[in-house]
């Protein structure tokens, strides 16, 4: 019942939203909250109902690991065979793509956690979005939000996949903008939104690569069709496709060098930012990584692009991270980060493990934003860690969750974040040696930055002021009773898939293996190496957890009694490298000069504007010149072509026989003067003349 | 004496002769129009006395009853009044179109 009306998860929310877009205005504050997170939890029970149905169903002999299907309609083009196009190979396929839907393992998780941890952010939203306006227009945009990525996750192929890909980035784009009377907040959106579009691009020409040589855009049949045997590994089309389909990837989930617009992204109110710019919008391009992993498997040169991008934006957004003095972008480079890491997981072929990491991250993710979101309430908006402080025991709730959340992201063992990432290291390490150590090193710094993060504002010396020093308080019940439901998850996500190698079974991966059900020779070591791997993977092990017990140690050191006008051990260290670092490399302004060209270079300008003002030159001088040129071609033309017709045509022409005509008839005028006295005389002489010559005669 | 008393004929008709020229002049030379109609009376009334004159004068040749010259003089009269009232009625009409009554001002019949 739940998964065949599977269809009804993403429409709940999107009732939601219509119902907030026409009435949301006059509905009271509690109205508004009863429907927008009512068809959230109901949106997640149908998910538990359908998650659950499906596992018996697909354990049944018959569905054996099967993906659920089911197409409501078709959605474009027709299934008559009227819009047909030739493929690669010259066999006619039709253009289709259904309104259907898709549950199977991947799909399954992605629905749980996107709805799970999207209730606890509506109902954590009740309480931070209490006192601000646009109430009902927050709510409506979450609710599309959710509408837009359950049509993302549940979607059976690439086009509608594609729409919920659209409609999360237009939500995205809508709540950092939330604030929208500030001119930075609808700047970070204008951004994020600009960004996003050249990922799409390459989104949109990779599907079309698929169309063309698959002959179909749903799932189901590509993964069929690349597993078929019929493509070589490293076919130069398919490398391409997922190529592009990497670049959608790396604007969704902010990977080098797309990832410009995810700090900017914390503009937005930060339930937005735990939700879509930590725990679930941002894994969008992971999913869809994962989702083709048959077409990357197929590019093994694809691959190592993935993993070299992730193990790169791993270490370079953590670097950025051990400086930034804003909790939301300390945050928000720590999720580029980490998502870097699953990028480096999918990368290596440990699709299981990347995906096992975006599960976890989630929920610990979230909490840290929720968590900074309940700091940033109790100091009155202040969101610079350097001016807080000693707010343990002031706000004990958030503390201790947060910190929980801190020792998840950095690996201490027990809690989730250590299985995944130290699984996601083994299998680098598996892979290429450099991707291992810079994963590792990007291990430290994340327990660095986290622990800096959670010294400067929760241990040390207050550095507030005493009138904000007065008013910190804890947060509503709503807000935290989130944080300790995240807080559970975040310590025991990751028991769901402990390694073989640590007396596990790994569920997850095996709940996975449908999905990921490779040809075994690209993922699988080989078993015999199994034994002697086992003591090398302990010993990375080992080191991992050292490394996050380094950072901890270092970030006490440094920080652990922090008072105003403290020094950063990097700024005292080496003043350049931490220049840059603040400074987030010069990436922005590089961009700047070379794709936006809001800045010039020298006195010349590049990039876009660049671009524009030599497209405006161009106009303005060549092509209005060809027209202002020919315009003066026809005015001289037609000057002296009146000047002909003027004094040539009219002159001697027409008016030359007229004048000729005017002189000779002139005596004869004379008798017809035109007066009456003139006509009279003439009479009267003519009379007088008559007279005389009778008299005379 | 008696021969300066006796007003004959001729006195008449060289009485109607200047009457006549008196109008032709007036006619050809004044620039008012209604100066000009009463030009073309004196002219009309210079005919009259010629045609009066030599009524009178024949009947000393055929007796009373040849009184044609008198009654074509009434008819004159007649045709007079009714030109009056139409030069008139032109008058008015064309002081309407031009705001002159000067007859050198209406030169438009030419070419």
């Amino acid at each position: 019942m739940f998964l065949s009306h599977i269809w009804l998860i993403p429409l709940l929310p999107a009732l939601g939203a219509t119902l907030m877009f026409f009435f949301g205005r006059r509905l009271q504050k509690s109205s508004v909250s009863a429907v927008c997170v009512g068809v959230v939890v109901l949106a997640f029970l149908m998910a538990c109902g359908a998650v659950w149905q499906y596992t018996a169903w697909s354990s049944t002999a018959e569905h054996l690991h099967q993906p659920y299907q089911t197409i409501l309609y078709t959605w474009l083009g027709t299934d008559t065979g009227h819009l047909t196009y030739a493929t690669h190979d010259g066999t006619p396929a039709s253009l289709q793509a259904d309104a259907g839907f898709l549950l199977d393992p991947l799909s399954s998780i992605w629905l749980l956690f996107v709805t799970g941890v999207g209730m606890l952010i509506h109902v954590y939203s009740i309480g931070y979005m209490g006192h601000e306006g646009g109430y009902y227009r927050f709510f409506g945009y979450l609710n599309l939000f959710m509408f837009s990525m359950l049509t993302l996750v549940l979607a059976n192929n690439y086009a509608l996949m594609f729409v919920g890909w659209e409609g999360v980035g237009l939500c995205s784009y809508l709540l950092i903008g939330f604030y929208f009377h500030r001119k930075s907040a609808s700047d970070a959106a204008n951004k994020a939104f600009i960004v996003n579009r050249i990922g799409d691009a390459g989104f949109l020409l990779g599907m079309f690569f698929i169309a063309w040589y698959f002959g179909s855009l749903r799932f189901v049949d590509v993964t069929a069709a690349a597993r078929s045997g019929h493509f070589a590994i490293g076919d130069p089309i398919i490398t391409a496709a997922t190529l592009l389909l990497f670049v959608g990837a790396c604007g969704k989930s902010a990977q080098l060098p797309l990832y410009v617009w995810l700090p900017d992204a914390m503009e937005g109110p930060t339930p937005v930012s735990a939700l879509i710019h930590a725990a679930t919008m941002v894994t969008a391009g992971v999913y869809m990584v994962a989702r083709s992993n048959a077409l990357f498997v197929l590019a093994p040169k694809s691959m190592m692009v993935v993993a070299v991008v992730g193990a790169l934006t791993a270490i370079f957004a953590a670097s950025i991270g051990l400086v930034q003095n804003d909790i939301k972008r300390v945050l928000a480079y720590s999720t580029v980060s980490q998502l870097g890491y699953m990028f480096l997981a999918l990368g290596v072929g440990a699709f299981a493990a990347g995906v096992f990491h975006v599960f976890t991250h989630a929920f610990f993710k979230a909490l840290l934003f929720l968590g900074a979101g309940s700091v940033i309430h109790a100091m009155s908006g202040e969101q610079d860690i350097r001016n807080m402080g000693d707010l343990a025991g002031k706000i004990p709730t958030t503390f201790r969750t947060m910190f929980v959340a801190t020792l998840a992201i950095a690996g201490i063992p027990g809690l989730a974040g250590f299985f995944s990432k130290d699984e996601i290291l083994w299998q680098a390490w598996k892979y290429n040696h450099y991707l291992w150590a810079i994963g590792f090193v990007t291990a430290l710094m994340t327990a660095f930055y986290m622990f800096r993060l959670v010294y400067l504002t929760f241990y040390s010396k207050p550095r507030m002021s005493h009138e904000v020093e007065h008013h910190v308080h804890e947060s509503p019940k709503s807000m935290t009773w989130p944080l300790v439901v995240l807080a559970f998850f975040s310590v025991t996500a990751g028991y769901l898939g402990v390694s073989p190698s640590l007396g596990g079974s790994n569920h997850f991966e095996k709940f996975l293996e449908p999905v990921f059900a490779n040809g075994a020779e690209t993922v699988e070591a080989p078993p015999a190496g199994e034994e002697g791997n086992r003591g090398i993977e302990y010993l990375l092990m080992v080191l991992s957890v050292a490394a996050a017990g380094a950072g901890w140690f270092m970030a006490s050191r440094a920080y652990g009694n922090a008072d105003k006008g403290f020094t950063e051990p990097i700024a005292a260290a080496a003043p350049p490298v931490y220049n840059t670092l603040l400074n987030k490399y010069y990436v922005d302004e590089g961009y700047d000069y070379v794709f936006t060209g809001r800045r010039k270079l020298g006195d010349v300008r590049l990039g876009t504007m660049g671009l524009g003002e030599a497209s405006s030159w161009f106009d303005a001088n060549i092509v209005d010149g060809a027209v202002n040129g020919a315009g003066w071609i026809t005015r001289l033309t037609a000057t002296l072509s009146s000047w002909w017709d003027k004094w040539i045509i009219d002159g001697i022409g027409v008016n030359g026989p007229a004048i000729l005509a005017r002189m000779l008839s002139y005596p004869a005028r004379l008798f017809e003067w035109g007066l009456v006295q003139w006509y009279a005389l003439v009479m009267t002489a003519g009379l007088v003349g008559f007279v005389f010559y009778y008299v005379y005669h | 004496m008696d021969a300066m008393l006796h007003i004959s004929t001729l006195h008449y008709l060289v009485l109607g002769a200047a009457l006549f020229l008196l109008g032709v002049i007036g006619v050809l030379t004044r620039r008012n129009v209604v100066i000009v109609l009463m030009s073309i009376e004196l002219i009309l009334n210079a005919v009259n006395l010629n045609l009066v004159a030599l009524s009178r004068y024949w009947q000393g040749v055929y007796g009373p009853n040849a009184l044609h010259g008198q009654v074509f003089a009434i008819f004159v009269i007649t045709d007079a009044a009714a030109e009056a009232a139409v030069g008139l009625g032109i008058l008015i009409a064309f002081f309407r179109n031009k705001e002159t009554i000067n007859v050198d001002e209406v030169n438009l019949l030419k070419w």
